[in-house]
């Protein structure tokens, strides 16, 4: 899933300083998982919007709203109402969400309230990790499932550099697993160390021409 | 209704309400500007609910939960301690620095430390007044 955190305050606050009425808006899938824009996220930071706000003798008002998928143009139809009664809105989904809405309602302006980070999963309660760069060449079939594009922190193909630390752990940040090792372990797990021996070639990166397009046909 | 000075007090009903209640059959004083919200657990309340009681002008939030171990409903008051740490941290960072936000462990037969919450919640509300 698409990992988000939240912008800090004044960036927020920056954004929507010239406006008074503002829609505060969440996205149900992604960033509700990682506590970045659900609808919790939604009400904490309309309630700290209207906290500052009179605390500086300002008033501002926030409506709150929450859709299933903000990178869906039909589920920000329902929006619509909310949004024509607003100068502007704050939307807490990722990235592909913000655009959508701010094609969607090209005459409001849009502002982001958090930062898209990585496609990642949780690794335990409040701990999300980085999976997958999207890289559009995936290498996971000769890894074990472990991809070293993002998991080595030197992006790596062929093997581990010489830094790998005592206990199997990353050269430049101590506290992470080096992949190498875990991509080792693995395969020895699976009978497959062959595929250690096997010479990766440089990977295309431009597998996906940007911006990415993909016309599917639905099964 | 705006509560401009008032400390609010969610009280989880198997703790800090019984406390609360005690303190009044046994006439003990506490401050006058405490208001006692009765909650199932302090697991119950949620970080949008202190948030709108501060909305709504209260100076501080007092939640009082059962002691350590002791939760009927096993990791309630744990939760609350951990979103009440998370609401300072918002009040904080909006630049207000005068209201806080406290959690109170207490037995259901511990009056006095109720009435000692109390006035504690208060002294702490007048050190960030002069604070600043």
């Amino acid at each position: 899933m698409i990992i988000a955190e939240r912008k800090p305050m004044e960036e927020i606050r920056r954004e929507i300083a010239p406006y008074k009425k503002i829609l505060v808006a969440g996205c149900g899938t992604c960033v509700t998982v990682c506590w970045a824009g659900g609808e919790k996220e939604v009400g904490i930071l309309a309630s700290q919007l209207r906290l500052a706000g009179s605390s500086e003798g300002k008033e501002v008002v926030t409506l709150e709203a929450t859709v299933e998928r903000q990178c869906e143009k039909e589920m920000l139809a329902e929006l619509r109402d909310k949004v024509e009664g607003v100068d502007a809105v704050l939307s807490l989904a990722c990235g592909a969400g913000v655009q959508t809405m701010a094609g969607f309602f090209e005459d409001k302006p849009v502002f982001p309230a958090v930062n898209t980070t990585f496609i990642g999963m949780p690794e335990k309660e409040g701990l999300w990790v980085e999976m997958c760069g999207a890289c559009g060449d995936c290498y996971l079939d000769r890894t074990g499932g472990v991809c070293p594009v993002v998991r080595c922190a030197k992006g790596l193909l062929n093997g581990p550099c010489g830094g790998t630390r005592k206990g199997g752990k990353c050269e430049i940040n101590p506290d992470e697993d080096c992949a190498w090792v875990v991509i080792y372990r693995r395969l020895e797990k699976q009978g497959r160390l062959d595929l250690m021996r096997e010479y990766c070639a440089p990977k295309n990166a431009r597998a996906v021409k940007r911006p990415g397009r993909i016309h599917a046909a639905k099964a | 209704m705006m509560m401009d000075g008032i400390i609010v007090a969610f009280c989880c009903e198997r703790s800090g309400y019984p406390a609360a209640d005690l303190a009044g059959r046994l006439r003990l004083h506490y401050p006058e500007n405490l208001r006692v919200i009765r909650v199932p657990c302090a697991g119950r309340v949620d970080v949008i609910h202190i948030m709108k009681a501060f909305e709504m002008g209260a100076s501080a939030v007092v939640v009082l939960g059962c002691e350590e171990g002791a939760c009927h409903h096993m990791t309630g008051n744990t939760r609350a301690r951990e979103r009440v740490r998370y609401c300072d941290t918002m009040l904080r960072e909006v630049g207000i620095e005068k209201r806080t936000a406290v959690m109170v462990n207490i037995s259901p037969n511990a009056p006095h430390k109720f009435v000692t919450a109390a006035v504690e919640t208060s002294k702490i509300l007048e050190d960030l007044r002069e604070a600043r």
